[in-house]
């Protein structure tokens, strides 16, 4: 039994990528497991792809170095709090919200990022390549310092996407299946107090009733949901949208979907509404960095606003939490005029 | 949640959802007494046994207290099922089970058995499935819960590490079977329903030869 599970697992070393309604049955398994943990399938057309797992790595027919860099990478990647206090300033690890080691549909997988990049984010302004992609989640999610581009471990990590990409061809035309955080619909009304108590039934047991989650032996058992060991006000999740879209799919962890969606946006208004670092952005004053980056993000988180249960305007401080600065060198624009 | 001193959290200080409040602080002094009558199964180290192809006993030395004085109550008022414990749960009240809780999770930590003679694949299986999970299936790690090395974390997901193969086997199966189902909102339920029992004895038997203790 245990040679024929490995036997499957080997059978991925290449990935699928197909399209249309015939899968092969290897794609189709893929599927069906996904939708019987309520997950939606593929529409017409979507591009579904298997990621390579670290036991294809074994088997994989690449040169042992190469390997050795891609194994550096996944290690990054699930242990990103090696480089706390010089790259990374909260709890998390790059897998605490990319789940299943960055290969999970509906978890954001990251692979796409390797084959849509270069490529244009509305969030900066500019062409980013993949180093400047994942440079995005080191300022703002791991509230920290970018990796130096080209250095050995941006090297590694970068390889670990690439390589969790292969067979799929660049700049696909289809869609990707499960790309992101697909949001649930957004019900009419949110509700703070709904949201807290559900929070506390359902999220505290881990997070905390805090937010501040829980650290063993100096390791991330639990992130923080909220406050200074969490993402900063810059990151993704703080977009209500993203936050009930990783929450549905993805939360209490190994129950994806099993909450309703006025529940998962219900839990993200309220996780949503309490105070983390400062955006990096940050002019110095919450009107105009609302001015700013309202436009194109903040108008979908409740950033500067004031909070429905005391009044409080969220992110008007000046704390970086253990971050000892506030902005990264690396945001900067980029123009080819 | 922070771990806590006992005191704090035996004192219904802390509060989580499932967790029952306000039991006594416990006695480690008076644990020792209550233990004579624990002894005969769970042996005078806290090393339980393992019993192949029977019921095996589990070890409860190092446990955390919190998680142990929680099983002993569930097991009294029938939320965990078990014909052999049980007699002996409904011999202690809740001072009794704070002080036997105390003692135990003070001793030291004692050696898992039952994974000598597993085979190189079965353990390299269980190891994934400890470390890393296997997505395909969405078995989440079980380090992701029993904190780092599996010996823990906080006081509602105890270490398994170095535990007895033949217990965890059994807890596994009665959780994927539904006969156990004392776990806080069937977090533990969701995942055992997920493997198949050469995973279940896979990961047993590698589990069981990880160091023991409790974060
Ligand atoms: C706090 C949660 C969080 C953490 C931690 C995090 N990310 Fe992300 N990541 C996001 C969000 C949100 C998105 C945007 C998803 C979307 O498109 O809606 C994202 C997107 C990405 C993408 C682009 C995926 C695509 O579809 O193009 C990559 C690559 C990525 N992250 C890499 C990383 C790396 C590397 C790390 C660790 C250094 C990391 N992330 C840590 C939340 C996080
Ligand atoms: C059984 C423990 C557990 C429960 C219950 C749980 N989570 Fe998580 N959560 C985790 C773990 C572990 C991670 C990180 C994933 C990883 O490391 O594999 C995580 C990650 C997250 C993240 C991304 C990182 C961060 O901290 O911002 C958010 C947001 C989150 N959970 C919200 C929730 C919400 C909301 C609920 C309740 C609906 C919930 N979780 C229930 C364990 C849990
Ligand atoms: C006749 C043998 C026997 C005796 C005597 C006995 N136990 Fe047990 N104990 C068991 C068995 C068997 C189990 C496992 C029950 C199951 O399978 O659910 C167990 C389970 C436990 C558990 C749960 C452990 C876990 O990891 O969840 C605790 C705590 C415990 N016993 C404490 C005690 C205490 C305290 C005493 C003495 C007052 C005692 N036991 C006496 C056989 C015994
Ligand atoms: C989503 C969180 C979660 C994951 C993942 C998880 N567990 Fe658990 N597990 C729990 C909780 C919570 C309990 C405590 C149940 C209780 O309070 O009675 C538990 C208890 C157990 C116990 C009983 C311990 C005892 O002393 O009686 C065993 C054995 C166990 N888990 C094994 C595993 C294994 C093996 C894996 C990985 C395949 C795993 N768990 C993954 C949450 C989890």
């Amino acid at each position: 039994m245990i040679r024929k599970l490995l036997t499957i697992a080997l059978s991925g070393t290449f990935a699928f990528s197909a399209h249309g309604a015939d899968y092969d049955a290897t794609t189709q398994a893929y599927i069906d497991q996904l939708t019987s943990m309520g997950l939606p399938a593929p529409k017409e057309n979507q591009l579904v792809h298997i990621p390579p797992t670290m036991a294809d790595l074994e088997a994989a027919d690449i040169h042992p170095e190469l390997k050795k860099v891609i194994r550096k990478g996944y290690d990054l990647f699930t242990n990103t709090q090696q480089l706390r206090g010089e790259y990374v300033f909260n709890n998390m690890n790059c897998s605490s919200c990319h789940l299943g080691e960055g290969r999970m549909p509906f978890s954001a997988p990251i692979w796409p990022a390797a084959v849509t990049l270069p490529g244009y984010r509305g969030k900066n302004g500019h062409v980013n390549n993949l180093e400047e992609r994942i440079a995005g989640c080191f300022t703002y999610s791991m509230n920290g310092k970018p990796l130096e581009y080209g250095s050995d471990n941006m090297l590694a990590l970068s390889a670990y996407h690439q390589w969790l990409a292969t067979g799929v061809e660049m700049y696909p035309k289809q869609p990707v299946y499960g790309r992101g955080f697909p949001a649930p619909e957004r019900p009419a009304e949110l509700s703070y107090d709904n949201g807290q108590k559900l929070y506390e039934e359902n999220c505290a047991i881990c997070h905390s009733e805090d937010g501040s989650g829980l650290r063993v032996d100096n390791q991330t058992v639990f992130p923080a949901t909220w406050g200074d060991m969490s993402n900063n006000w810059g990151a993704g999740i703080v977009r209500l949208f993203t936050a009930a879209g990783f929450i549905k799919n993805n939360m209490p962890l190994g129950q994806p979907n099993s909450l309703t969606d006025q529940e998962a946006w219900d839990i993200a208004f309220y996780m949503d509404s309490q105070e983390r670092p400062q955006d990096p952005r940050y002019t110095g004053d919450i009107k105009e960095t609302l001015e700013k980056f309202g436009p194109t993000f903040h108008k979908h988180s409740l950033y500067g606003q004031a909070r429905e249960k005391d009044g409080e305007i969220l992110g008007d401080h000046d704390n970086t939490g253990e971050k000892p600065f506030l902005k990264p060198d690396s945001i900067r624009p980029r123009t080819f005029d | 949640m922070k771990k806590l001193p006992v005191t704090l959290a035996a004192l219904g200080l802390v509060t989580y959802a499932g967790m029952a409040v306000s039991a006594p602080a416990g006695d480690a002094s008076r644990g020792k007494e209550v233990a004579n009558l624990c002894v005969a199964c769970h042996q005078p180290d806290g090393s339980g046994m393992n019993l192949e192809g029977g019921e095996s006993w589990p070890g409860l030395a190092g446990m955390n207290a919190e998680y142990f004085a929680k099983q002993i109550r569930d097991i009294k008022q029938g939320t965990r099922l078990s014909p052999t414990m049980a007699p002996f749960a409904s011999m202690l009240d809740d001072q009794k089970t704070a002080d036997v809780a105390a003692y135990y999770s003070q001793l030291e930590p004692t050696a898992g058995k039952g994974g000598e003679n597993a085979d190189p694949a079965t353990l390299k299986r269980g190891q994934q499935l400890a470390e890393q999970g296997d997505w395909s299936k969405y078995i989440v790690s079980c380090k992701s819960c029993h904190g780092p090395g599996n010996r823990g974390a906080g006081e509602a997901f105890p270490g398994i590490a170095g535990q007895h193969a033949g217990y965890i086997e059994a807890q596994l199966k009665a959780w994927k079977t539904g006969a156990r189902k004392n776990d806080p909102q069937d977090l533990m339920g969701s995942i055992a329903r997920r493997m198949s029992d050469d995973d279940i004895h896979a990961v047993a038997v590698w589990l069981a030869s990880q160091k023991p203790g409790n974060n």
